[in-house]
C-alpha cells in the first residue's frame, strides 16, 4: 500500500508539471509583463532594458526553470489588476469556491447513493422510473438555466432565500472567511449548491443504478442469494461494495471537474470565488491571474485524483496486493 | 432410508413478452437421503433450470407454473420468501461452476463463510470462526486460520471451489445441489474436486444433486441418474444399469459418443441434428426429429415415463 500511495503521489506531480509548463507557454504568449509594469510614456530604450533585467530575453526553458522555482516557493507572479500577488488574490477567493464545491458534494453524495440504490434494487417500480426521468431532466438542464429558475422561484416568487452573495461570512485561522458558521451564510449557500449540484447528481444516480444493476446480475450475487443471506446485506456488502469501483474512479474526476463547473454558478450568483474571479481577469487580461487559476485547479484537480486513487486501493484489494508486490 | 427431496409433476415456465416457454415439463424424481443424484443433459436441456427451482432461484422470468417440491415436510414451490430464505445455504446448499464468478472479489474469505452462518444461527464471531477453520480443513486447505483473512484473488480455481464446497457445508445441509461444478477446471483438479465431493457425501451422508453435462463425472460419483432432454426427463435408473445398458435411443447416442467406450480405429458415433430450442419442441417425443427408432407414435403422443424390463424408467414408446 505504501509503495502504491508512492506511486500515485510521484504520478501526481509528473501531471503538474505538465500543467505548470502549459500555463508558462500561455503567459510566456500572451502576456506582456512590461506592459503590465510600466506606463504609456516609458520609451522603448528603458522597456528593452527593463526586458532586460527581468530576464525576459533568456531561452524559453530557462525562463520556465524560474518560473517553476518561483511557483515552487508560493510565488506565481503579481496581479496587475489587484496590485497584489496572485497567490494573496486566490487565497482570498478559493474559500467560497471551495465551500460551494463542498456543498454541492455532500448533496451529490448524500442524495445519489441511496436514489442509486433504490431505482437499481427496484427498476420497474413507479418510483425508480420517476427518479430516471428526473434525471434526464436534470442532465438535459443547464447550469445556468436551472440556478435562473431557482432564483425566480425561491427569491422573486417565494422571497424564501437571497439570490446572490455569500451574506454574512466569519474569518477562521486568519485568512479563511467563511460561510457555514451563520444562518445568513447557509442559506446563501443552499441555491448555489444545489445549481451546482444539478448537473453531477443526476450523472451520479444513473452511473450507481447502471453499475449496481450490473453487479446485481454477477455469478458471487446470485451465489450469496443461494447462501441465504439476508436481502440487506446482499445489496448494501455485496452488490454495494462492487458497485464502488468504478463510482470512485469516475467520481474523483468529476469532483475536480466540479470545482471548474462554479464558473457558471458564480457568475449566475455573483458568488466571490475563483470561478468569477478568473471570468473578469479572462475580461482585464490578468494573465498572471489566468495562468495561477489554471495551476491551482489543475493542483486540487489532481490533489484530488491521487486520494480516489488512493480511496481505490483501499476498496479493491487487488490493487492492493499488485501495491505490495 | 427415507426420502429427502420428492419433485412431482414440475412445471417450470418463461414468460416472454407475447408468450410463455415452457423449460421444464412434468418432471418427477426423488434424492433419498445421503442418495448421490447426477442430472445429465446437454446445454439448454434445463438441468441448471431444474436445480435453481428447488431453491427459488430461477432467473427471471422464470417461475414454476405447477408441481409440488417437497423436502423436510415442506412444500417448497409453495414458500414464503424467508421460508425460503431460511432453507436456502442451510439444509440446502449450491456449488456454482465457475469458482472464479462466485466468490465476491471484495470480501474476504472469512466474512463470506461467517454470513452463512450468522444467517441462519445466532452465533459470535469467535464461533462461527471455530466452526469456518474446521471446515476448511475438511477440504484440505492448509493454515486455515491464515487464509480467512485472505482474499478470493489469492487462490487458484481448485482451492476456491474448495473453498465454495467447505461454505457450502458450514450449515451441515442434508442436500447440496452442484451446478456442474467441475466444468471451470483442468481435469487434475477435476478428479479432486470428485473425489472429495464423494468422501464428504459419504462420510456426512449428505444427499447431492449433481447436475453436469459429463457422463464420466456422473459415473464416478452419483448412485443414480436422471437423463434430460428439452426440458424433461428420458431416462431415470441405477448410474450402473443405465452406464451398462442404457436404454433410451437418446442416451444410447450420448453413450456412443463417448471415446473412452468406442472400439478403436472406429468413427465415433453421433446424434443427427441438434437439440431443438425450447419454442420449436415438436409435439409428441421430444426426441422423435432425431430418433434412429421414430414410428408414427412418437410423433403424436409425448412418452410417460414408465419403468421397463431392464427396471430403469424411460420415456419412450418404443423401449419394451
Amino acid at each position: 500500500m505504501f509503495a502504491f500511495t508512492v506511486r500515485r503521489i510521484a504520478q501526481g506531480l509528473i501531471v503538474m508539471v505538465v500543467i505548470s509548463f502549459i500555463g508558462f507557454a500561455i503567459k510566456h504568449n500572451f502576456g506582456d509583463p512590461v506592459r503590465e509594469l510600466v506606463g504609456e510614456r516609458v520609451t522603448p530604450v528603458e522597456r528593452a532594458q527593463i526586458r532586460q533585467q527581468l530576464g525576459l530575453n533568456d531561452p524559453f526553458l530557462m525562463q520556465y526553470g524560474r518560473f517553476l522555482n518561483d511557483a515552487l516557493h508560493g510565488d506565481l507572479g503579481r496581479s496587475y489588476f489587484f496590485k497584489k500577488p496572485v497567490t494573496e488574490v486566490i487565497m482570498s477567493k478559493a474559500p467560497a469556491t471551495l465551500e460551494l464545491v463542498f456543498c454541492a458534494s455532500l448533496i451529490v453524495i448524500f442524495l445519489s447513493i441511496p436514489l442509486g440504490i433504490y431505482s437499481a434494487i427496484h427498476p420497474k417500480n413507479i418510483w425508480s422510473r420517476i427518479i430516471m426521468s428526473g434525471s434526464i431532466l436534470g442532465v438535459s438542464m443547464p447550469v445556468f438555466l436551472t440556478a435562473i429558475l431557482l432564483i425566480y422561484i425561491f427569491s422573486v416568487e417565494l422571497g424564501w432565500l437571497p439570490s446572490f452573495g455569500r451574506g454574512e461570512t466569519v474569518k477562521l485561522f486568519g485568512f479563511w472567511n467563511s460561510g457555514m458558521l451563520t444562518k445568513d451564510g447557509l442559506l446563501h449557500l443552499i441555491m448555489p449548491s444545489i445549481a451546482l449540484s444539478s448537473i453531477m447528481l443526476p450523472l451520479f444516480i444513473r452511473l450507481i443504478r447502471s453499475e449496481m444493476m450490473e453487479v446485481l446480475e454477477s455469478e458471487y450475487v446470485k451465489y450469496a442469494w443461494a447462501k441465504g443471506i439476508k436481502a440487506k446485506r446482499v445489496w448494501y456488502v455485496h452488490a454495494f461494495k462492487n458497485t464502488l469501483l468504478p463510482v470512485i474512479t469516475v467520481g474523483g474526476v468529476q469532483l475536480g471537474i466540479m470545482v471548474a463547473f462554479t464558473i457558471l454558478t458564480e457568475t449566475v450568483f455573483q458568488w466571490q470565488g475563483m470561478g468569477s474571479m478568473f471570468i473578469q481577469s479572462v475580461e482585464r487580461a490578468d494573465t498572471a491571474l489566468m495562468v495561477s487559476y489554471i495551476v491551482v485547479v489543475g493542483f486540487i484537480f489532481v490533489v484530488v485524483n491521487t486520494i480516489v486513487d488512493i480511496i481505490y486501493g483501499l476498496v479493491n484489494p487487488t490493487v492492493r496486493v499488485t501495491g505490495r508486490k | 432410508m427415507s426420502t429427502l427431496l420428492s419433485i412431482s409433476r414440475l412445471n417450470v415456465d418463461f414468460a416472454l413478452r407475447k408468450s410463455t416457454l415452457r423449460a421444464i415439463n412434468d418432471v418427477s424424481l426423488t434424492i433419498e437421503e445421503g442418495e448421490r443424484l447426477g442430472v445429465v443433459g446437454e446445454s439448454g436441456a434445463g438441468k441448471s433450470v431444474l436445480g435453481f427451482s428447488i431453491i427459488q432461484l430461477i432467473s427471471k422470468p422464470g417461475f414454476i407454473a405447477s408441481g409440488e417440491i417437497q423436502f423436510q415436510g415442506k412444500n417448497l414451490a409453495s414458500c414464503t420468501y424467508e421460508e425460503m430464505r431460511s432453507i436456502r445455504g442451510n439444509q440446502i446448499s449450491m456449488i456454482f461452476q465457475d469458482p472464479m464468478m462466485t466468490l465476491n472479489p471484495v470480501l474476504t474469505i472469512g466474512s463470506q463463510m461467517r454470513e452463512t452462518l450468522q444467517a441462519h444461527r445466532q452465533i459470535s464471531t469467535a464461533e462461527a470462526d471455530r466452526i469456518c477453520i474446521e471446515k476448511l480443513k475438511k477440504v484440505y486447505i492448509p493454515s486455515s486460520e491464515k487464509r480467512l483473512k485472505q482474499f478470493p484473488h489469492e487462490f487458484s480455481g481448485g482451492m476456491r471451489q474448495r473453498i465454495v464446497i467447505a461454505i457450502s457445508l458450514l450449515t451441515d445441509p442434508s442436500l447440496i445441489i452442484a451446478d456442474e461444478p467441475t466444468t471451470a477446471l483442468d481435469v487434475t483438479i477435476q478428479a479432486e474436486i470428485l473425489d472429495l465431493m464423494l468422501e464428504l457425501c459419504e462420510s456426512d451422508n449428505m444427499g447431492l444433486m449433481l447436475i453436469t453435462h459429463d457422463l464420466a463425472v456422473v459415473s464416478q460419483v452419483t448412485q443414480r441418474i436422471a437423463v434430460m432432454y428439452a426440458g424433461t426427463i428420458v431416462e431415470l435408473g441405477s448410474t450402473a444399469l443405465i452406464t451398462r445398458d442404457p436404454q433410451h435411443p437418446y442416451t444410447v447416442g450420448l453413450l456412443g459418443a463417448l471415446p473412452q467406450r468406442a472400439a478403436r480405429s472406429k468413427r465415433l458415433n453421433q446424434i443427427p441434428g441438434v437439440m431443438p430450442g425450447l419454442a420449436k419442441i415438436p409435439p409428441g417425443c421430444p426426441f422423435s426429429n432425431r430418433c434412429s427408432l421414430v414410428e408414427a407414435i412418437c410423433r403424436s403422443t409425448r412418452p410417460a415415463l414408465e419403468t421397463k424390463q431392464s427396471g430403469i424408467q424411460v420415456a419412450c414408446h418404443m423401449v419394451k
